[in-house]
């Protein structure tokens, strides 16, 4: 077992484990926390799959800006325990029996449908890391510029849309 | 030297546990998370694809989900802390005020 392997097993369960006690844990503070150490894991990944700008943008934009989100509004309204309610008592039990079906079909499909013909991954083959950077960029500028200026537009619609959605009560109290 | 299979597997594992969390939780706010995490394990599974390929499209189209799922999150949040001020409460089985 190489070194490389050894360390995708390891994240691997640190991946899923994580994954599992943010679905389990009743307290939502436990599993924003649980969250962001899955998206470092995942960051990690990307690491390994010789994408070290997505693995940054990963660390920066997901565990960074967006759970800090996530925390602050699990904070402001103070609705970490929800009190339980169980209004479908079979959903639960259905719901875990047709995610088995899910991940087997979708593991099934993906591996033999949609796998490129590359088998064996070599993050040192793909790029150097050092010219990651620079060859995204040159990519991004040139290849998908339209995309990368719609996006803006896209960041901008989102921004006003929060600040409307949200701004809309204190502006009647206020008349 | 890690086959693209074990990073297919890892990603439908992911994803799976995103869309059981989904389905079993009733708290608005983890069903958004649970949401996250799908989108993070399908990123997963574009950038081991595209390093597969040895090529650069997929992590442009990860950065492009990433620039998305920022968007998409400040605009829920606002929408539940909307749902929160009206209804006081954020299980999403008390959002039943359309039910005939």
């Amino acid at each position: 077992m190489t070194l490389d392997l050894a360390l995708f097993l390891t994240l691997s369960l640190v991946a899923i484990v994580t994954a599992l006690g943010m679905l389990m844990s009743r307290n939502a503070v436990y599993s924003a926390l649980f969250l962001v150490l899955n998206f470092t894991t995942v960051a990690v990944f990307y690491l390994l799959l010789g994408a070290p700008f997505i693995a940054m943008s990963q660390i920066t934009v997901y565990a960074g800006a967006i759970m800090v989100l996530f925390l602050f509004v699990i904070m402001l309204l103070g609705a970490d325990a929800l009190p339980k309610t169980e209004v479908l008592p079979w959903q639960k039990p259905l719901a875990i029996g047709l995610a088995f079906v899910l991940a087997a079909e979708a593991t099934y499909l993906l591996i033999t449908k949609a796998r490129p013909s590359g088998d064996i991954l070599q993050p040192d083959a793909v790029v150097n890391s050092t010219d990651n950077l620079r060859e995204l960029g040159v990519v991004l500028f040139s290849d998908y510029l339209l995309p990368f200026e719609v996006t803006s537009i896209l960041l901008l619609v989102a921004m006003v849309g929060a600040i409307v959605l949200t701004g809309k009560e204190k502006k009647a109290r206020k008349s | 030297m890690i086959p693209i299979n074990y990073y297919i597997v890892l990603s439908a594992i992911l994803f799976t546990i995103g869309v059981t969390g989904v389905l079993i939780r009733r708290n608005a706010l983890i069903i958004f998370m649970s949401i996250e995490l799908m989108l993070n394990a399908s990123n997963l599974a574009i950038v081991a694809f595209s390093s597969a390929i040895k090529s650069f499209s997929g992590q442009i189209f990860v950065f492009f989900v990433i620039a998305v799922a920022a968007a998409e999150v400040a605009v829920g949040l606002a929408l539940i802390v909307e749902i929160f001020k009206s209804k006081r409460s954020i299980d999403v089985d008390q959002m039943s005020s359309l039910k005939g």
